[in-house]
């Protein structure tokens, strides 16, 4: 079943086409690589599915539901949830409340039950707190719960983003070039991380530059070049497909 | 790992760190009770202010947002409280319960459109409203008495029981810092407090996160806007008089003294920022002339010797396990 549907989807910057009439089916569970050369489109197309940017023209399909130029959080509601290519941890708190936070779309205290700490909040607040360990626990980073986020190294920021990303429960997950300031240790547990994903049912959407980490977990690839899609299939046939070669060398363009 | 400095702290000189601005708070809370007289209305007004400052502490050290016109709140429910007391003779639970809702319903016409907007538009709002309220509190003298001021407010008054003295205003105050503060603590540790608190760290990452943004600020901003409220209506009942001035510019620019010194963003800041910085004029009141020069000095020294403020004294420590 296709989860998620992309059809003619465009994005203008100016004269620049970041995105040009994509068409893009995701089905549901396994793993989607998107890659393509620096500039290809591939993040502004991160940005259009999870609704910090709305397209030009075209139309994003989410579990057949038309979610095309919702807001953020709204579209996190429906179930997309994304990290970003710099990291955006919530610097100011600790590594176990960044995922907490991840917690919010399956929590329901407000403001009332925050002051009167109702049997029920009080509740919830095991369940958050059960399940932000669970999570610490799923991307090895257990051993420091009360660290601040910002004390972290860079590999492990990037972990933690896919944490509190997984805590919102996802359908759909959208990484935006994951590996990316990992090393090569990091690299192959992130690999795991992201087969263990999908194998718990959440469709996986990836951006990666790292070819070895794309064709591991991969089960399809999309090819952007200068905002068009111009490849789509299984990794072995991605790889021998001409205009790939022919964008990776550089070979047509100036 | 273990290397990594972690947010709470076993470390027994750590904790004395920690404790020694609490024990000058307390210590000065004790000495008011016990040696009475103008300690005592010193010290009245620094809970005052911490009421005031653990509100304004939620919108900007939580939510990481700016607000210039909490003095606002506090006017428009601190002549609530004077004209319905003074004027109509209401009870003074009922006319603060009038002030509160006057100020969360300005909070809200001022905050829905603002907050929505990204920028500084909030704050410069926050600035405007400040001024308007100051203005109407001057103009307006048919009901505000204009600079003259409303005397003849009730006394601080509980259901019929009025609290007359100054020992006695300063105990209920502080039990209502108390609760002010369990409040703010409870609503931190909170799905609600941690919403606010990822806004202040990545508003892009809050979103994506599903945290609808616009209506989280705003609700902080009127959660803050309710602890002005509050403290403008003690404040008219503890002193029994109110004029433009009391809630004037210059309530900004002591809450946001209080708030950097006491430590902005941390549960305890408030509290003591609210103390000290109503200490230290009496402390310089010797210096005659140079009491505000002593004053100012003062207050450098400490942001720049604490620059997270004094409830985060314990991070000038050097840490175990780094070089
Ligand atoms: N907000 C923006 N305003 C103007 N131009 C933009 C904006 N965002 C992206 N672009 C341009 O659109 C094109 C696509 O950018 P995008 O970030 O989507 O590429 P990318 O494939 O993610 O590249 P990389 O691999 O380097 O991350 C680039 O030429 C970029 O300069
Ligand atoms: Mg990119």
């Amino acid at each position: 079943m296709t989860l998620l549907s992309l059809q003619a989807v465009t994005r203008r910057f100016g004269g620049l086409v970041a995105v040009d009439a994509v068409d893009l089916d995701v089905a549901e569970g396994g793993v989607t690589a998107v890659i393509g050369p620096n500039g290809a489109g591939k993040t502004t197309l991160f940005n259009l599915v999870s609704g910090f940017q709305t397209p030009d023209s075209g139309r994003i399909l989410f579990a057949g539901e038309d979610i095309t130029a919702r807001p953020p959080e709204a579209i996190a509601t429906a179930g997309i949830v994304r990290t970003f290519q710099l990291v955006q941890l919530f610097q100011n708190l600790s590594v176990l409340e960044n995922i907490k936070v991840g917690c919010h779309l399956h929590t329901q205290g407000g403001l009332w039950s925050a002051l009167l700490r109702t049997r029920r909040t009080r509740r919830e607040e095991q369940e958050v707190e059960a399940r932000a360990r669970e999570l610490l626990q799923f991307v090895g980073l257990e051993a420091a719960p009360e660290t601040e986020a910002s004390a972290l190294a860079y590999g492990q920021q990037r972990l933690l983003e896919i944490a509190r990303s997984l805590a919102a429960r996802p359908r759909l997950l959208l990484l935006d070039e994951p590996a990316a300031g990992l090393s090569a240790d990091e690299t192959k547990r992130l690999s795991g991380a992201i087969r263990a994903i999908a194998g718990r049912g959440t469709t996986v959407l990836l951006i990666e530059h790292d070819m070895k980490l794309v064709m591991n977990t991969a089960d399809t690839i999309a090819v952007l070049d200068f905002g068009r899609k111009i490849a789509e299939g299984p990794p072995a046939m991605v790889r021998e497909s001409p205009p790939v070669i022919a964008a990776y060398l550089g070979v047509g363009h100036a | 790992m273990t290397n990594l400095p972690a947010i709470t702290s076993r470390d027994p000189l750590r904790r004395g760190f920690v404790a020694l601005p609490w024990a000058v708070a307390c210590g000065m809370l004790t000495y008011a009770f016990i040696a009475g007289g103008y300690f005592v209305t010193v010290m009245s007004f620094a809970m005052i202010y911490a009421v005031f400052v653990i509100g304004l502490n939620i919108f900007m050290g939580t939510a990481g947002q700016v607000s210039f016109g909490h003095n606002a709140f506090a006017a428009l429910s601190g002549y609530t409280s004077a004209v319905l007391t003074a004027t109509y003779y209401w009870e003074p639970i009922a006319a603060f319960a009038a002030g509160l809702a006057l100020a969360l319903l300005v909070a809200l016409v001022v905050g829905w459109p603002t907050l929505r907007l990204k920028g500084h538009y909030l704050a410069m709002a926050t600035l405007a409203i400040g001024l308007i309220v100051y203005e109407i509190a001057t103009q307006w003298q048919s009901v505000t008495q204009g600079y003259m001021g409303i005397s003849g407010i009730s006394p601080l008054a509980f259901w019929g029981y009025e609290i007359v003295s100054e020992r006695g205003k300063l105990f209920a105050l502080v039990l209502i810092v108390l609760l002010a503060s369990l409040a703010a603590a409870r609503l931190r540790a909170s799905r609600f407090g941690r919403a606010l608190a990822a806004i202040a760290g990545s508003e892009d990452a809050a979103r994506a996160l599903g945290i609808d943004v616009a209506h989280y600020k705003l609700a902080a901003f009127l959660v803050s806007a309710a602890y002005a409220a509050l403290a403008g209506s003690l404040f008219v009942h503890v002193v029994e008089f109110v004029s433009p001035e009391v809630f004037g510019l210059h309530m900004v620019v002591l809450a946001f003294t209080m708030l950097y010194v006491g430590g902005i963003g941390t549960l305890g800041g408030p509290i003591l920022g609210a103390v000290i910085v109503s200490l230290l004029p009496e402390m310089f009141r010797g210096f005659k002339d140079y009491q505000d020069l002593f004053y100012g000095a003062g207050l450098i020294i400490l942001l720049i010797y604490a620059p997270k403020g004094l409830a985060a004294l314990s991070d000038l420590l050097p840490r175990k396990g780094r070089a």
